[in-house]
């Protein structure tokens, strides 16, 4: 088997090509994060400068803040909507359930550049405007078809004769909603938590659109600094941000085991 | 326009469920009337309103006159500007997609077919996880490596006994770099589910028949991972083609594209009504697009 060996041995080597390709680049920047010249001289000069000079950078401190709490408040609300929804979609059977199965897909669809222009339009128009409210509304609407998607997926591992059996021993609907469904899927509402968590944190096309100017969110600060110029403080809050939203996708990941074997 | 993938390979779950009855109704509209009102207002609504603006001859505010017209797609007809540009982002989508599929796809047939075991599901976790990190992010760590001096030309210059200036930022390249590392997980992804669904008994068999590799790669697995590789290439080809982002930090003067264009229209022209008429055939394309690759993508649910 000779050459199947070899086939095997360019295989893995392409993927790692394809790896470094993925990764290098956030590696670079995480190095020069750390690095002192502000011109990303080589050798690298070890320093924690530019972390310490986010601390005064108020801008940036603020629009971390924003970010933070915005992608909270819209965890909470698109999970707790989401898996509601993602419930009565798996318990009844109604006329337009396909209809409204679908209807889950255009936001997930249209590019975000048509929906955040479009969200802005139409906020003008009531009256919200632009700022945190906004920017909350848009948030939470890109991030319920994910939640519902996902529970959707966790609900269908649960067997209806558990639920049956809760039933013929007199549970009320809210009960067993509370004994047996809610636990079964607490997996899949967690990763649905997290996949919410990531589209608001992440979120930087809706959010540009519509967050006030000088009170936005960390992306878009960020998009405004790359425009005016490099500096070193981007790096570092760069790779703060990269590691924070691994690190919560890693954790989606585990709960949600999408794509894996089973 | 992460995550696409994800939904799609959970399909369409409505099977089961029971008919309503009496008190359902009401119960069911509670569970499931807040999400889709939330979606409505911040969704549907706003699309139709943008259509609506996309007929108005100006913006609606205090004192201004407007009219229903059909001005601003006019616009976009006369001035050849504007579909020159259209084309020019389309180019841009076909360009990044096929460069995607083509370095995408073997990777995925790597993680499917050739590793085993735990490694494999680490492995792919590992391709997956930047695709679900901050694309602004990933897209400025480029601009760190392109840079004149940057990491890429100094690293050759280490290497090559001459001088190297590639120049790569601000050049329609660096788009293309920036926008194949943003949506390369996409085509894997979907690839990789599309050939792991194939039986290995199915290439056992070929093989044992006396097929040689290429016939196994173009008569079978080709054809069944085809639908996959189309999901992939259509989820990365409609968010390139409304991408103003990646061409505004890493193009610089080369980096006007259609998407930019639109988002001038917004944040510093203010002309909502062509904007909305932009978008509205922007939206169009995209529909069309979705449309002809629906019966693959259904396929692959």
């Amino acid at each position: 088997m000779g050459p199947a060996r070899l086939l095997n041995g360019v295989g893995r080597l392409y993927l790692g090509l394809v790896l470094f390709f993925l990764y290098a680049p956030i590696v670079v920047m995480a190095a020069m994060s750390v690095n002192r010249s502000p011109f990303y001289q080589l050798p690298i000069d070890f320093s924690t400068t530019w972390y310490e000079q986010l601390w005064s950078n108020d801008t940036l401190l603020d629009a971390a803040w924003n970010s933070v709490w915005i992608a909270c408040v819209t965890t909470a609300i698109a999970t707790t909507l989401g898996s509601l929804a993602a419930i009565a979609f798996r318990r009844y059977r109604f006329r337009g359930r396909t209809t409204l199965f679908v209807l889950l897909f255009p936001p997930i669809a249209i590019p975000w550049l048509i929906t955040g222009t479009a969200m802005l339009i139409f906020f003008f128009v009531l009256g919200i405007g632009r700022g945190a409210p906004a920017v909350l509304l848009g948030h939470v609407a890109l991030a319920l078809p994910y939640v519902i998607i996902v529970v959707m997926a966790r609900l269908q591992s649960l067997p209806p004769e558990l639920e049956e059996a809760a039933r013929s021993l007199g549970a009320g609907p809210w009960r067993v909603l509370r004994s047996v469904t809610l636990p079964w899927i607490a997996p899949g509402v967690i990763a649905g938590a997290l996949f919410a968590f990531a589209v608001s944190f992440d979120q930087f096309v809706v959010s540009y659109f519509l967050a006030e100017p000088g009170d936005s969110t960390l992306p878009v600060e960020i998009y405004s600094a790359i425009r005016k110029g490099f500096t070193p403080e981007i790096n570092a809050i760069s790779t703060i941000i990269i590691v924070i939203s691994m690190g919560v996708m890693l954790g989606a990941a585990r709960l949600a085991r999408f794509g894996g074997t089973r | 326009m992460a995550a696409t993938g994800e939904a799609l390979q959970s399909g369409e779950p409505l099977q089961g469920g029971e008919p309503l009855r009496g008190g359902d109704l009401r119960r069911l509209a509670l569970m499931i009337g807040p999400a889709y009102l939330w979606l409505a207002l911040a969704v549907f609504l706003p699309l139709s309103m943008m259509l609506f603006f996309s007929f108005m001859s100006d913006v609606p505010v205090a004192g201004r006159d407007w009219h229903v017209t059909l001005e601003n797609y006019e616009t976009f007809f006369d001035r050849a500007f504007y579909a020159e540009l259209l084309w020019r982002s389309i180019g841009l989508g076909l360009v990044v997609t096929l460069c995607c599929v083509l370095i995408g796809y073997p990777c995925a047939w790597v993680l499917a077919k050739t590793i085993r075991g735990r490694s494999r599901e680490a492995l792919f976790l590992l391709v997956i996880l930047p695709f679900w990190s901050n694309s602004l992010v990933r897209v400025f760590s480029w601009a760190i490596v392109l840079r004149g001096n940057g990491v890429v030309d100094t690293g050759l210059d280490l290497i090559l006994p001459f001088d190297v200036d590639l120049n790569l930022m601000f050049t329609y390249e660096a788009v293309v770099i920036a926008l194949v590392h943003s949506y390369l997980p996409y085509v894997i992804l979907t690839s990789y589910l599309a050939l792991q669904a194939i039986d290995d008994s199915l290439i056992e068999a070929a093989r044992s028949l006396g097929a040689s590799r290429r016939t196994i790669l173009w008569r079978i697995v080709g054809p069944l991972s085809l639908p996959g590789v189309l999901a992939g290439a259509v989820l990365i080809f409609v968010p390139v083609v409304g991408s103003f982002m990646e061409p505004r930090i890493m193009g610089g003067r080369a980096g006007t594209f259609y998407g930019t264009v639109i988002e001038d229209q917004f944040v510093a022209v203010f002309n909502w009504p062509l904007g909305a008429a932009l978008s509205f055939i922007l939206l169009a394309v995209v529909l069309v697009i979705l449309a002809a690759a629906s019966p693959v993508l259904r396929r692959t649910g």
